[in-house]
């Protein structure tokens, strides 16, 4: 097995590992925490939509936030209890915004859900049916970048796999969760392996473990059987970060490299976590979804550092009271490995599905003092860069916010691994301008769409108007026809003959309303006699008076 | 002598005829630089530029009426991407048009003190107001472009703008700070 033909990977950086720091002893159980604060959103793609109220009695393993889109996960309860808030709370992210979360206040039984359903024979399963397991247990790539699983083991139509790879690099610094995961459950990764192997009907499968963890190549090596050794080989592979990176070992396991703007999958390949094998395997044979993880807790600022098996959701200060963080001491804490990971502020910052390691340093060990100066053009990043792109072109352009040419530099290749920055001697926080320039096209890109969509909506609105103007000059010039149309039909003489009969009628009322002399109708005869006199003496007098 | 003359008065008429072939046959229906421009141009239809809307003030660029600097919306980064278009020097933004937006807006209904009187529906230039007359008016925040045109109608003052809310897909990484002697300079 030995025999097999590595490639390498151009770049990358010899880094010391650190990682024998948390790997005494075994992995301990953390205790239940009084409260799990589980965010909605753990991955890429959207947020799941929380399916529980306040007030519900929750079990382990019950759905409380469903996924509402393809690239999505669902969320399922860590253990037993009543939520009792569904709320904004810090989540870990660069950004330090908060998200919402759905607070639970464990009951302290951990009691199980009752129907939970187990597939050991998951041989007779329909890939597709697999696949619908995986999805539904919230499985995402545990790796660190959180990307749905079902859907990596989705070839899609006409693409045939024909090598599967499990990640057990770990080539960052201080991490070293699945190095003991593959010590203690070689067999269940294994078997998630078979599984995941089943659901793409892949051909052979790699396991890509860096060569200084000898007892993890070890474990896994011993747990094969007979027959899973013909398709199954454990490799070794030098340690040089960043060969965890999923393009980076992809070259060096198969020496064939994944073309920009492409997938792994394009090439037949496909690359999976070993963290995500043993969930795979949990989900499916035994009915558990995705609910807890091995992480990490190391660094200069604890006491005792080693790996702990923690519930999502449990708060980063509880793990890290549990390994004796020394209190003032704590200058930073860092989610991931000292090259990729980011800064967490608020220590009741929930873990994730994602949290691989939480790394604490002291306020000595971070080299933060270093003030950036101007780039020399020395191109040791452009050594360094295992993505083979020109990182001072990038940080040129970025810096001038040229997002054209940034793309043209092929910023979206760039794996953000921080080699780069690691082998400035300028100190010029590279990456960071790098996710400066990915962050800012994708709100153009957004910026974009919108405005598509208000023009859309701004013309169909001026049609609508022209479309009324018209309709309702159409209308004011049908009803002017009408009336034309029936004063039309009656001809000259009719029309003016009605005219004088009108006008004669006005007159004759007019006359009437003159001449009539109202309220005489029920007189007594003196009153008579005195309105015949008043009457005789208006005529006289009209008479008299020649001016009238 | 005569041959030459024959000769180009024959070439002239066949090249004639041609252009105008390809005049007719491969003419071009509107103006392509007025689309370029209204691409770039960010929709907001909010009229600070003092034409009717974005297509209108695209027109009037094309035509070199309009000048490049007029739309506050659109801020510096129109103004660049419209003096890359035109071949012309960007300019800085036209004070008169009003400031550059320091942060994307949309506009809230209060919905208890409105009176559903529908004027801002009709001010809305893309139809980003629902309601009836005496209903109450709501805004559809995701087609909001922040144009403020519904305001100066409203008789009762119920519209109020509110910064666009970021959330985790909306944020953005900051540009860090430049090297120190870069700064200096």
């Amino acid at each position: 097995m030995s025999a097999r033909k590595l490639g390498h990977f151009h770049g990358g950086l010899k880094l010391s590992g650190h990682k024998q720091v948390s790997m005494t002893g075994e992995v301990t159980t953390s205790p239940i925490p009084p409260q799990l604060i589980i965010p909605i959103q753990q991955h890429i793609g959207a947020p799941a939509e929380p399916v529980v109220s306040v007030g519900d009695r929750v079990k382990k393993g019950q759905l409380i936030a469903k996924m509402e889109a393809t690239v999505s996960a669902p969320v399922h309860a860590p253990t037993s209890g009543t939520v009792s808030a569904i709320e904004e709370w810090a989540v870990p992210h660069p950004s330090g915004l908060p998200n919402t979360c759905i607070v639970i206040d464990t009951d302290g039984q951990d009691e199980w859900l009752e129907d939970r359903a187990t597939h050991s024979q998951f041989h007779l399963l329909d890939p597709e049916e697999l696949r619908k397991l995986i999805r539904n247990a919230g499985i995402v790539g545990l790796g660190g970048a959180g990307f749905p699983a079902y859907l990596k083991l989705q070839p899609g139509q006409g693409k045939l796999v024909d090598t599967l790879i499990l990640n057990g690099a770990e080539c960052e610094p201080w991490i070293s969760c699945d190095a003991l995961l593959m010590q203690q459950r070689a067999r269940d990764i294994i078997d998630g392996l078979n599984i995941m192997r089943h659901a793409v009907q892949a051909n052979e499968c790699l396991i890509g473990i860096e060569d200084n963890k000898p007892e993890a190549i070890q474990a896994l090596r011993n747990s094969l059987t007979d027959d899973e050794k013909r398709y199954i080989d454990v490799v070794a592979v030098p340690t040089r970060y960043p060969t965890g990176g999923e393009k980076q070992l992809i070259k060096v396991l198969t020496d064939m490299e994944i073309p920009s703007h492409k997938l792994p999958i394009d090439i037949g390949v496909i690359c999976h976590n070993v963290g995500t094998a043993a969930a795979v395997a949990d989900a499916v044979i035994r009915g558990i979804p995705l609910i807890s993880r091995y992480v990490t807790v190391t660094g200069t600022a604890v006491a005792k550092p080693h790996n702990l098996h923690a519930l999502f959701g449990t708060p980063m200060n509880f793990l890290l009271q549990q390994c004796e963080v020394h209190e003032g001491k704590l200058g930073r804490l860092l989610m991931g490995g000292p090259m990729m990971g980011i800064e967490i502020h608020d220590r009741q910052t929930p873990i994730i599905k994602t949290t691989n390691c939480l790394l604490t340093l002291q306020p000595q060990d971070i080299a933060d003092d270093h003030i950036p100066l101007p780039c020399i053009r020395c191109g040791e990043c452009a050594r360094a860069c295992p993505a083979q792109l020109l990182p001072q072109q990038l940080y040129w352009w970025s810096k001038a916010e040229d997002f054209d040419k940034v793309q043209d530099y092929n910023v979206f290749d760039c794996i953000e691994c921080g080699c780069c920055a690691y082998v400035c001697p300028s100190h010029i926080p590279l990456v960071q301008y790098y996710r400066f320039a990915k962050t800012e096209i994708w709100q153009q890109e957004r910026d974009k769409q919108k405005s598509d969509r208000a023009r859309q909506r701004h013309e169909f609105r001026q049609f609508r108007m022209e479309q009324k103007k018209q309709e309702d000059e159409e209308r004011r010039r049908k009803k002017k026809e009408l009336l034309k149309k029936a004063q039309g039909d009656k001809p000259d003489e009719a029309k003016k003959s009605a005219i004088e009969e009108a006008m004669a009628r006005v007159q004759a009322k007019k006359q009437q309303q003159h001449t009539a002399t109202k309220n005489v109708d029920d007189l007594t005869d003196a009153q008579r006699k005195q309105v015949e006199e008043a009457d005789a003496r208006r005529e006289r007098l009209n008479k008299d008076d020649p001016t009238t | 002598m005569l041959e030459a003359i024959l000769v180009l008065t024959i070439l002239s008429v066949i090249f004639g005829l041609l252009l105008g072939f390809a005049a007719v046959r491969f003419k071009v229906e509107g103006d392509p630089v007025v689309d370029q421009i209204d691409a770039i141009l960010p929709q907001t239809q909010c009229g600070q530029c003092t034409y009717a809307g974005c297509r209108p003030y695209a027109e009037a660029i094309a035509k070199g009426e309009a000048d490049i600097n007029q739309c506050p919306p659109g801020g510096n980064t129109v103004i660049v991407a419209l003096a890359d278009l035109l071949g012309v020097d960007a300019k800085p933004l036209n004070e008169e048009h009003g400031e550059a937006k320091q942060e994307k807006t949309v506009v809230i209904i209060d919905e208890q003190v409105c009176i559903g009187c529908t004027l801002c529906i009709q001010a809305c230039p893309v139809d980003a107001i629902l309601g009836a007359a005496k209903q109450m008016h709501t805004v559809i925040k995701q087609e909001c472009t922040g144009c403020n045109l519904c305001i100066p109608p409203c008789p009762v003052d119920c519209i109020h703008i509110t910064p666009v809310e970021t959330g985790l897909k909306e944020w953005k990484w900051p540009l860090p700070e430049p090297a120190e002697e870069e700064e200096q300079s």
